[in-house]
């Protein structure tokens, strides 16, 4: 991909769970962003993508969130997500969201500029090392959403790859969902739990220090089973250990 | 989440809690996943192949009437007779009164899930029919008075140990491990019935229009005996189970068998047109198709229609991480899975339960990575979502959560404020960074997950502050 001329600029989306659960991971984005050279922007407002009501059933009440999203993110810049899922939300059910609507022509334009992290450093700045430090071991596991409905996951390992002193495990399993699923993790308890401790066998098995994620939500579901079990392995989002920011939290 | 749900929920925790089905579901899909892959990573392919599959599938429903005249006609022309049945009843007398006029007593069946779906086998022991499953998967959920958990591996909540027991307490032989002898014992055991059967029951893989020719795959050769050794053979078959040509069927069969169980092809290939003709030693003196709608043809055109281009392969099954959790009896209905949930509620929608399941999926696409024909499952479990919703069976609370979730992400005050309340009050109920046990309606979140408590400032405060002292630096 080539790099047009002039400053890039970029609306950063942090989604609403980053915002006001781990503001760090924003603030890694926004750092990696600005390492690149790219201008970054956080209009005032921004909230949420809609994800919840949708996935909930609640068309209506999605189509209220989502719009007004919409309505914020009008304009030419690109939107970069620190999250597969809520970019999925975006990219691949949107335009059922909003079809036959008033929304279906800025459904289109801001689909059409939207990116999940890893594939905006990768993909579109064409980066591959981001200069990350990191000593100890680390497994990637692929949150489903950004796997399997943007194909993401290697841009990821590009980016992992490079990390200096990282060793870079296999994750067993690495492509089975965690579990979280949104309402379902609370709704379907038994289920996610079950399923949550499959991925903790692999995680278990791939003894690494960190698991790292691209996902927030996934992310919060791994680190609270491997909390509640006492486990050493921490988890931590893509964008914490490429902006060296695995300490930042406990 | 009514009181009518509560059943979903028990049988899911018991199937949660039950130690033998998670080892035998752990085995088999393992087993089944590992076969899948090799196979279709053997093909060198495999993405067009899909492509075409799903092209041939869809091309035929958007001609269903056409094809399904053209296949009845074909099949009446070679002397068999059609049954239109447009409801499982329909399908169940006919198949009674048929065995009554012609004097049956003993039929043999082979896997049919259109059999299942319809409760053919109550049906005719209602009748005074005595009906004997004949694949081995079938005959073990027979003699444990069981259902189908799985779309091809019927007893696959079962472990071998399990069936090893059943046999000892209904055929009277020794206790083994062995699956070989176990298989050979069921296959003396079935030896005799088919010779004394009189009607043979079977499913239908695909109907070929332009052959005027029912296909039926399988590997353990009991199809092909159900459907020659009796003198009358009836085939089940869902209307939507049908291809347009001769050719299409070659891809069909390669990507039903390496999703199904990762063979090339399946052990044995069925193509049955009619009754034997004279001369013909093999082969049924009777042949009848019945062509069961059961709710197809309303699905068809709608926003729902992609689940008719199933070919019940099972692989979704397999690669789904709820059913490998819970297996197939915990869904209630007679199709399992990601699959099963979007069908139940389309096929069985007077299942109090069935808008239910299209709630217990995290939405990960597993299925719709592996199925060979690309049916995007989860967009149509969301929209089955939406449906109950719209239909009011959303819980109060969550309705009431979903009023203050509009108001709270639509009101950038509203949404500070409130955060900035549940931050603090996370550090309230929190020690060392986590929260061991959140109130309710977040308290099942705790029950096997740590939360972890929540910092000071929002990402957007933060942001804010810099981007103000940046602006006072540059002055
Ligand atoms: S939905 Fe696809 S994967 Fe599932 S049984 Fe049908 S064809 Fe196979």
């Amino acid at each position: 991909m080539t790099t047009k001329p002039g400053r890039r600029r970029v609306t950063l989306f942090v989604t609403c769970i980053v915002d006001q659960v781990y503001p760090g991971i924003g603030q890694a984005t926004a750092a990696l962003l600005e390492s690149q050279g790219v201008e970054v922007r956080v209009p005032r407002g921004l909230t949420c993508c809609g994800q919840m009501a949708f996935n909930a059933g609640f068309r209506d009440e999605a189509y209220a969130v989502a719009g007004r999203t919409i309505e914020v993110l009008r304009g030419s810049d690109d939107v970069v997500l620190p999250s597969g899922s809520c970019a999925t939300m975006i990219r691949h059910l949107y335009p059922e969201l909003f079809q036959r609507s008033p929304y279906a022509g800025p459904t289109a334009d801001l689909i059409s500029r939207t990116y999940e992290i890893s594939e905006y450093l990768v993909d579109v700045l064409g980066v591959a090392d981001v200069g990350a430090r990191y000593s100890g071991s680390l497994a990637y596991h692929d949150a489903c959403h950004g796997l399997r409905f943007l194909g993401l996951g290697r841009q990821a390992r590009t980016l992992l790859g490079s990390v200096a002193g990282a060793e870079v495990k296999p994750l067993p399993g690495h492509d089975q969902c965690c579990g979280f699923g949104g309402l379902f993790a609370v709704k379907q308890g038994a289920i996610s739990e079950a399923m949550l401790d499959q991925k903790l066998a692999g995680i278990a098995e791939a003894q690494a220090d960190l698991i790292v994620t691209g996902d927030a939500s996934c992310m919060t579901q791994i680190a609270g089973g491997l909390s509640r079990k006492g486990s050493k392995t921490k988890a931590r989002h893509l964008v914490e250990v490429l902006a060296n920011m695995t300490d930042a939290r406990q | 989440m009514t009181t009518q749900s509560i059943s979903f929920y028990e049988r899911v925790d018991g199937a949660l809690h039950d130690a033998s089905l998670k080892t035998a579901l752990s085995r088999a899909t393992e087993r089944f996943i590992g076969n899948r892959a090799g196979a279709i990573g053997a093909l060198s392919d495999e993405a067009a192949l899909r492509d075409t599959a799903r092209a041939i599938r869809a091309g035929a429903l958007s001609r269903l009437d056409e094809l399904l005249a053209q296949l009845a006609t074909n099949v009446e022309s070679r002397g068999g007779t059609v049954c239109w049945a447009s409801d499982g009843e329909e399908a169940r007398t006919y198949i009674a009164e048929l065995a009554k006029a012609r004097g049956v007593r003993s039929i043999v069946k082979s896997k049919s899930m259109a059999s299942e779906e319809i409760h053919l086998n109550h049906a005719l022991e209602e009748a005074g029919l005595e009906v004997v499953e004949t694949d081995l998967g079938e005959y073990i959920i027979q003699l444990a008075g069981e259902t189908p958990s799985h779309i091809i591996a019927p007893s696959i909540h079962k472990t071998r140990e399990q069936v090893s027991e059943l046999f000892h307490q209904h055929l009277g032989v020794p206790l083994t491990d062995d699956i070989q002898t176990m298989t050979q014992t069921a296959r003396t055991a079935l030896r005799q019935r088919f010779l004394k059967a009189d009607m043979g029951i079977s499913g239908v893989n695909f109907g070929v229009a332009d052959e005027g020719a029912v296909v039926i795959v399988e590997n353990e050769g009991n199809a092909r005996l159900s459907t020659t050794v009796p003198r009358i053979h009836v085939a089940i078959m869902g209307i939507e189970r049908i291809v347009a040509r001769m050719e299409d069927l070659g891809v069909m069969l390669q990507v039903l068998a390496r999703s199904a169980t990762g063979q090339k092809l399946s052990v044995y290939t069925s193509m049955i047109s009619g009754p034997a003709r004279s001369g013909e030693e093999d082969g049924p003196e009777e042949f009848h198709l019945v062509l069961l709608d059961n709710g197809r043809s309303k699905i068809l055109g709608g926003e729902y229609a992609e689940a008719l281009l199933c070919i019940r392969c099972g692989a979704c099954l397999n690669a789904c991480p709820v059913y490998q959790a819970i297996g197939g009896h915990a869904y209630g209905g007679v199709y399992s899975g990601p699959i099963g949930a979007v069908l139940t509620p389309l096929l069985q929608p007077d299942l109090p339960e069935a808008y239910m399941l299209p709630q217990a999926s995290s939405l990960c696409g597993a299925c719709q990575e592996v199925c060979p024909v690309r049916i995007a499952i989860p967009d149509m479990l969301l929209r089955l979502r939406a449906d109950a919703v719209k239909a009011g069976k959303a819980h109060p609370v969550e309705k009431a959560a979903m009023r203050g979730y509009v108001m709270t992400m639509n009101n950038p005050a509203v949404y500070r404020a409130g955060g900035r309340a549940a931050r603090l009050g996370s550090r309230l109920i929190g020690r060392k960074g986590r929260i061991r046990r959140l109130p309710p309606p977040l308290s099942g979140w705790t029950h096997g997950r740590d939360f972890p408590t929540l910092s000071g400032t929002s990402f957007g405060e933060w942001w804010e502050e810099r981007e103000k002292k940046r602006k006072e630096a540059a002055q």
